[in-house]
């Protein structure tokens, strides 16, 4: 009756305006204005500190903001208490209650709520067998694995049926195996319920394979809001094309370009590792260092004039062992990402993006 | 392996030697003691059988003294827990001179009973008191509070549950400071009350320190009598003799160490009593992480 399994919520979209959140000594968040789509999974993604967890309690009103306004489905919530935004929380630490079952944990909104209890017991059925919990439903929280207690978790916040689910870095507490099954699960369940998801991580593989939109943060402030493939693709600014992607973009000072051309002076040249092939007419480079794949090599050289030198990785298939020495690079000018003197992206009119950039 | 049994054996010797010596040795001679008469002038000690117990059952200061100790413990106990969880939920928020009424909540703890026993005298001290000055203020009778039978008990009860609340309230404190943040806030985004936060989160999870500390007052209701000797001696007229004072006054005022062994035995079998009993009774509610 409440869980079906198409997409039913086509509420719960959210639109930030201006937040900013400062502290005594510092500023957590500052002037950030983001939409974050109804039935779309959005992911805040950033460096520890930059601010992605705040925004996120922000949204759950477990915080305040100093200055800014919340909006979901244009009414305004800034100032209502977390119980009346109609919206779930999925917390890193798990959050279940060590005393309470694993079904008690799964039915505590409902019963504070005084749900009527054949009520609770039907939606407590439907869950417990969507999350394959239902074997585990009287066992107590210390008494469950990791991926087990996650899989509550995400029961608690599924159970309560709201439009807009919040998630503060869920599987940073899960091994590497089990991450990667629960990146398809929550996506799975996201589409299958519409859920309005927020997502923060750290993580950009998480970040990548699960988002309809990715939300990048740096130092309190959004560098960027774009699908994966155009982040990757189009990153706004250095921050961006040095955090998405490993490893990450090569930034080549234009001064260190033997034909600068038309670059801007003082601006960057990235190039992604993969997009740079050995080629004996290109740019001269000493091979500096060679780390080992298994299917590719990364290799490190160095190139520019000897006052300028700059360190750029190519990643190059492993079959054939690299010689020491008499390499030379290039790449076709497509790759080039050119930034200017500040950082941002100058290139931005060849691919515009998708999304309105806050950077 | 028998040169391991040697060495654990030499090892454990100091403890044991000093255990046996100042705790079983005498333990195990009390309960001897308590079947033999008191040694008298050139009377040497004689087996009596049962006779200090019949003794005891038939003296009516002993029979005041457990129903006085009865009520004692019945009052003190859950009310400085109940103190002491207040105290600890108070000074746990966010309020202006924590850190001052933390210090003040556990001075009791730091005072010596004697000393601030002494103090209590004062302010139950009919005439001009404290609480003599507050009842003149409302336009009551005075009172000698500690000086009649009907309110001596009280009076020492509540010294008592002000001694100890405040050391409760440390223990309390901690245990609350060990439930994350985050339960709050989870269940916060449910719309729980505050109340029933309390009674369906807080509460269960502060049960281990619950038993931790009631299993200490039942010892202290017992055991702690230094604000007896200064403030009632027992009186009057035994309205405030408790078990242990009683034991004092047998054994060292009238030198009937037979009789105070007798009792002794009594108390430590009470004591026991209650403490394993409490542990089998709540254990099955009490949630361990």
């Amino acid at each position: 009756m409440h869980i079906t399994s198409s997409p039913t919520h086509s509420a719960g979209g959210i639109t930030l305006r201006g937040l900013q959140r400062r502290f005594e000594t510092s500023t957590a968040l500052d002037d950030v204005s983001v939409n974050l789509p109804s039935g779309r999974f959005s992911v805040l993604l950033g460096p520890s500190g930059c601010g992605k967890s705040t925004l996120l309690r922000l949204i759950a009103g477990l915080d305040t903001p100093t200055a800014g306004q919340i909006y979901v489905d244009q009414t305004e919530i800034t100032a209502l208490p977390p119980s009346q935004r109609n919206l779930s929380m999925v917390f890193q630490s798990y959050a279940l209650f060590p005393h309470l079952s694993v079904a008690e944990n799964i039915l505590f909104g409902l019963s504070v709520r005084r749900v009527a209890r054949a009520e609770q017991q039907a939606r407590l059925d439907r869950v417990a067998s969507m999350m394959g919990l239902t074997d585990l439903l009287a066992r107590r929280p210390a008494q469950l694995s990791g991926g087990q207690q996650q899989r509550v978790a995400l029961a608690r916040a599924v159970i309560s049926d709201r439009p807009i689910c919040l998630m503060d870095e869920p599987l940073s507490n899960l091994d590497a195996k089990l991450r990667a099954e629960m990146r398809v699960e929550i996506r799975a369940l996201q589409q299958r319920l519409g859920l309005t998801m927020v997502y923060v991580t750290h993580d950009q593989v998480e970040a990548m394979t699960m988002a309809d939109h990715i939300v990048v943060m740096n130092q309190g402030r959004v560098q960027q809001v774009a699908s994966p493939r155009d982040l990757y693709e189009n990153p706004a600014n250095t921050f961006v094309a040095r955090f998405i992607g490993t490893p990450p973009m090569n930034l080549i000072p234009v001064a260190c370009l033997a034909e600068p051309g038309a670059l801007p002076e003082g601006g960057m040249v990235g190039i992604r590792p993969e997009d740079i092939v050995l080629d004996p007419k290109g740019l001269p480079a000493r091979l500096v260092g060679v780390e080992y794949l298994g299917a590719d090599q990364l290799a490190a050289f160095e190139i520019g004039p000897d006052d300028h030198r700059v360190r750029v990785l190519v990643r190059v298939p492993a079959r054939h062992a690299l010689p020491a020495d008499g390499h030379a690079l290039a790449w076709p000018d497509s790759a080039e990402h050119v930034f200017g003197p500040d950082g941002l992206r100058l290139s931005a009119l060849l691919s515009p993006l998708k999304e309105p950039s806050h950077a | 392996m028998h040169r391991d049994w040697g060495h654990a054996a030499l090892l454990l010797l100091p403890a044991m030697v000093l255990l046996f010596a100042f705790t079983h040795m005498p333990a195990i001679q009390t309960v001897i003691d308590s079947f033999w008469s008191t040694p008298r002038g050139r009377r040497p000690s004689v087996f009596v059988g049962d006779a200090n117990y019949r003794r005891m059952l038939a003296d009516p200061i002993f029979l005041k003294a457990m129903s006085n100790n009865a009520v004692y413990a019945a009052l003190t106990i859950p009310a400085s827990i109940a103190l002491a969880l207040a105290m600890a939920i108070f000074v746990q928020g966010r309020i202006a001179g924590r850190a001052f009424l933390r210090m003040s909540y556990f001075t009791p703890t730091v005072l010596p009973l004697i000393a601030v026993a002494n103090i209590w005298v004062f302010f139950f001290l009919p005439g001009f008191g404290l609480f003599e000055q507050i009842r003149e203020a409302l336009g009551l009778s005075p009172q000698n509070w500690i000086g009649q039978p009907a309110t001596a008990l009280y009076a020492v009860t509540v010294v008592s549950v002000w001694s100890q609340a405040g050391f409760f309230m440390i223990f309390y404190l901690a245990a609350l400071q060990n439930i994350p943040d985050s339960l709050r806030e989870a269940a916060a985004l449910e719309g729980t009350s505050r109340w029933t936060f309390f009674r369906r989160v807080t509460w269960p999870l502060l049960m281990p320190t619950t038993l931790f500390l009631s299993v200490n007052a039942t010892i202290n209701a017992f055991r702690t009598v230094d604000h007896i000797f200064v403030m009632t001696q027992g009186g009057p007229n035994n309205a405030s003799m408790l078990l242990l004072y009683y034991i004092y006054e047998i054994g060292f005022r009238f030198w009937d160490t037979a009789y105070a062994a007798t009792l002794t035995v009594v108390m430590v079998a009470i004591l026991a009593i209650v403490g394993l009993g409490q542990f089998f009774l709540m254990d099955r509610r009490i949630h361990y992480k």
